[in-house]
């Protein structure tokens, strides 16, 4: 393989896919750039994203026909080490993976600490809950984090890469296993690529659905065979990582970006985005909104327009409550703030994080203590036991939002959650037990009279608790038998057009009178 | 060696710059608590109790994880600091049975005592606790999860000294435990009895199996060494009313606070009935007790009269493993130097 290969397999295969594409109305040309089609992605800008839905996931030629590979050829034959640490450094890439931390910067603790051996690890645990940015690079474009990896071995003179993969992703794993076969063969990983000496090898590593192990020193202690659990950071993982050695570990994204920034230069990518968080941001938009998926803006785009123009706002034209940023290490974003430029620093500045790009709408009929609990629910669930105040406090938390929803709770609970908050995020070992309260902590802030109405009222405000609501039939009931019919249970008597009523002691709150009743505007059957 | 200077509880010192904060804060008498510290194991800092602040950050950090630096000034006792102990104490003993009454442990036990220093108290609430799970499967000791506070000390001692890793946490989050692969019980795991897990666990969830009641300040300890083979571990023998009730590892000792299963359970045979505390004589078929000068003299007639009968190669002598190596000398040197036969051998070389 050279240059020259390279960029005859671009000019006989580039063409063809584009036309193809464009027979099938899938993309347009603006610019002379590939851009799929629709409104949804009329704002996007995709970087990471640049080649999903574009290129066949199982022909590396068609990787090749986008520019693939130039960039580690590039590297390979005109640039030292110290240039590709230098570019990725002047770049500014912060990692996608959810902390931030200046890739280039990394790179570089590694590159000058002195070893026998040294590890790249690719981290693509991708474990929040409603996220799948990761798993669309790799089910769709795994050349683009392979071609990363490649060129961060190079930089910090690593010649062993892993990609830590959850076995839940079997798609990917299967167009990894393919892609890594395929690069194989035409000499881009293996010996001596592009006749550089530098040789490079990527093995998989299946991750067992633990979330923890997505946290990085807990990722190595799995790959190393034992129990994913998180090491105390007496030392840095650049320097002592796997099996002791030095080790870069990098998100999916945050490689998908390195190619692109070696083939257009650091200055390139510092123009787009913030000045200090520099580039686009993958998000995957799911909840109550109307256009759910996934969403590539440069960084600072308001969080208005993610969620309104390309999002389209929420279903049902339901009103827009908040949006829950970084998982269940994130906080919620109320309406005030939707004018929020989405970048680390902003998010950081009113109490949420970018984490790895989930996004979660609410609508009106959200209850925040509901998703509080939720989240909470996936944190106690996903503890990996090791140290007191998560595996612990994180449970006991939990506890006082199921008394709260349920309305069990009194004011000293409330101040028992804070007290708790607190302690779990200013005592835990990992990133994992420091951000657990993080809903928490967000829903206090914000949402605080919605608590006080479920201790004190009794009732939930968006007439979600079920404990804390009542259904009954107004007299605008016109005795359809409607909700009679389809009651689960048979709460409720009533004769045809004579006005019905609901047993309250049998309902079970499931919904499915209120969903069913077709009196309009306001409906016959009613929440308190 | 490189050296830095550094302020603990305003007092300044200068200490090796590879140390880490407790470390340095043990090495000038400044004790930091913890559940989790062992100085003969890596680093683990799962229990937190270590946290200290330090000028300049803003979050607790833990003592045991924090390498000192040059002009640090570290608080070991702040009001912050007292606060987040006490809740992580709290938050063990919500999840811990209040059985501190007839618990074997009491008196022992570092829960206990930094419960005790901090002055937290058990409470009454309405959520979980962990469920019921003991191991009593091993002959020598129990396991019991419900008073344990997963420090993880048992398992590293398990993988890292002992070197036979039969045990690990098992499940995640408030439903983790120590266990064996598949949960299949201590005695059908690789465990080698050794008992010390049982030695390094600060609560009375690991336990050893003793047929005697007694509780920890009853006790008087009586250092000795392990008679068991020639290694010399270093013991402490824990007696009450003149019985042999338990066995300690020494830890400042050639055995690093390790024993194997000999050392750490085999004492029952002190106080058994059947055990010989005199000599026997045959006669008739049956045997009687002498005393020793007796038995000596027997000793000595028959000596010299096989030896001007036969020479002394009709002699030949055999020493045990259990003997300590100045005995096993002094017995080779009787045969070698009184009896002049090199017919002496040891029971380790079979
Ligand atoms: C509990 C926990 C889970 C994490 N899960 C992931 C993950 O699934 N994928 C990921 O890339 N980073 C994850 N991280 C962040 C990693 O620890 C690490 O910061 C990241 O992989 C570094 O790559 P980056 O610099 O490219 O972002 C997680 C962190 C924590 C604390
Ligand atoms: S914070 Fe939670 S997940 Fe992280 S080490 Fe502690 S128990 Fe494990
Ligand atoms: S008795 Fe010894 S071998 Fe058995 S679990 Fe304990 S430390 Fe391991
Ligand atoms: S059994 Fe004892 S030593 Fe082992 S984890 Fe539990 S408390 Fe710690």
């Amino acid at each position: 393989m050279d240059k020259n290969r390279l960029i005859s397999i671009k000019e006989e295969k580039r063409a063809k896919i584009i036309e193809n594409l464009l027979q099938n109305d899938l993309i347009e040309l603006v610019e002379d750039k590939v851009v799929l089609k629709g409104d949804y992605y009329k704002n996007q800008l995709r970087i990471a994203l640049r080649n999903c839905d574009i290129i066949n996931p199982f022909d590396i030629e068609e990787y090749i026909a986008f520019d693939g590979y130039l960039a580690l050829h590039n590297v390979l034959t005109n640039l030292s080490q110290r240039e590709v640490v230098d570019i990725m450094k002047n770049s500014l890439l912060r990692g996608r993976g959810g902390a931030g931390f200046p890739t280039g910067k990394k790179w570089e603790e590694a590159f000058t600490f002195d070893a026998d051996q040294k590890y790249i690890i690719c981290n693509a645990d991708e474990g929040d809950p409603g996220a799948f940015m990761d798993r669309s690079i790799l089910e769709k474009d795994p050349h683009s984090v392979l071609e990363g990896m490649a060129i961060g071995g190079y930089a910090i003179g690593a010649n062993k890469g892993f990609i830590y993969v959850r076995a839940e992703y079997p798609q990917a794993v299967k167009t990894l296993k393919h892609a890594i076969e395929e690069a194989k063969t035409l000499g881009l990983l293996g010996k001596d690529i592009f006749k550089s000496g530098f040789d490079f090898d990527i093995e998989l590593r299946l991750g067992s659905g633990a979330f923890v192990c997505g946290e990085g020193t807990a990722l190595i202690e799995s790959i190393e065979g034992h129990r994913g659990m998180p090491r105390p950071k007496l030392q840095r993982t650049a320097h002592v990582g796997l099996w002791g050695k030095p080790t870069i570990i990098n998100n999916v994204e945050t490689f998908a970006n390195v190619a692109p920034i070696i083939l257009n230069g650091a200055e390139w990518f510092r123009s787009i985005g913030t000045e200090k968080s520099p580039g686009t941001k993958v998000f995957s938009l799911v909840g109550k909104i109307e256009n759910a998926g996934l969403v590539e803006v440069p960084m600072g785009t308001k969080l208005r327009d993610i969620v309104f123009d390309i999002g389209g706002g929420c279903q049902n034209n339901k009103e827009y409550k908040a949006v829950q940023t970084g998982g269940p290490s994130g906080g919620c974003i109320p309406k005030e703030y939707l004018d929020v430029a989405v970048d680390f620093e902003s998010l950081a500045s009113i109490g949420s994080i970018m984490g790895s790009g989930g996004m979660v709408v609410m609508d009106e009929n959200t209850c925040m203590m509901d998703i509080a609990k939720y989240f909470l629910e996936f944190s106690v669930d996903e503890s990996c036991g090791k140290c007191i105040p998560c595996r612990e406090g994180t449970r006991r938390m939990y506890e006082i939002l199921e008394l709260i929803t349920e309305g069990k709770a009194q004011m000293s609970d409330l101040e028992e959650l804070e007290n708790l908050a607190h302690v779990v995020s200013d005592t835990s070992l990992c990133g994992l037990g420091q951000t657990a309260p993080n809903p928490v902590i967000t829903t206090l802030k914000y949402y605080k009279d919605e608590y006080i109405a479920h201790i004190v009222d009794k009732k939930c405000p968006a007439k979600s608790c079920k404990p804390l609501i009542t259904y009954t039939i107004s007299d605008k009931c016109i005795g359809c038998t409607l909700c009679k019919k389809n009651c689960p249970v048979d709460a409720i008597q009533g004769e045809l057009k004579v006005k019905h009523s609901i047993d309250i002691e049998k309902c079970i709150k499931c919904g499915s009178c209120y969903e069913v009743c077709p009196v309009k505007p306001v409906k016959a059957v009613e929440i308190y | 060696m490189k050296t830095v200077k550094l302020t603990i509880d305003n007092k300044e010192i200068e200490v090796d710059s590879s140390l880490t904060v407790m470390q340095a804060a043990n090495s000038v008498g400044i004790k930091i608590p913890n559940l989790c510290y062992d100085e003969r194991l890596d680093i683990f800092g799962a229990c937190r109790m270590c946290v200290v602040e330090i000028e300049g950050s803003k979050k607790l950090q833990t003592s045991c994880s924090t390498k000192v630096r040059d002009g640090m000034v570290v608080h070991t006792k702040t009001e912050k600091v007292i606060q987040a102990r006490r809740e992580i104490l709290r938050l063990l003993l919500d999840n811990h049975p209040n059985d501190c009454l007839t618990c074997e442990k009491a008196g022992d036990c570092l829960l206990q005592d930094y419960a005790y220093e901090y002055d937290v108290k058990f409470r009454n609430h309405t959520g979980k606790i962990r469920d019921r799970y003991i191991d009593d499967s091993n002959p020598f000791y129990v396991y019991d999860a419900q008073k344990c506070i997963l420090c993880g000390l048992c398992v590293r001692v398990c993988s890292r000294l002992q070197v036979t890793g039969a045990i690990d946490f098992v499940n995640r989050g408030f439903d983790t435990i120590i266990g064996t692969p598949f949960n299949d019980g201590l005695i059908n795991s690789d465990c080698v009895s050794c008992g010390n897990c049982v030695s390094v666990c600060p609560t009375g969830a690991l336990m050893p199996k003793s047929k005697e009641k007694f509780r920890t300040w009853e006790v008087e300890k009586v250092k000795t060494t392990c008679t068991f083979c020639g290694v010399g571990c270093q013991i402490n023998l824990l007696t009450k009313d003149d019985k042999v009730v338990g066995v300690e590892p020494v830890k400042n000792a050639v055995n690093e606070g390790l024993l194997c299963v000999k050392g750490k359970f085999s004492f029952n045979f002190i106080n058994h009935p059947d055990r010989l505390n005199a000599p026997l004589l045959k006669e008739d078929g049956v045997f009687k007790e002498i005393s020793w000068d007796r038995a000596y003299e027997i000793i000595k007639e028959k000596v010299d009269k096989y030896m001007a009968e036969n020479g002394p190669d009709s002699f030949a002598g055999l020493s045990s493993a259990r003997c300590t190596n100045e005995e096993n000398y002094l017995f080779q040197k009787l045969f070698r130097a009184v009896l002049k036969t090199n017919n002496i051998d040891h029971c380790a070389r079979l």
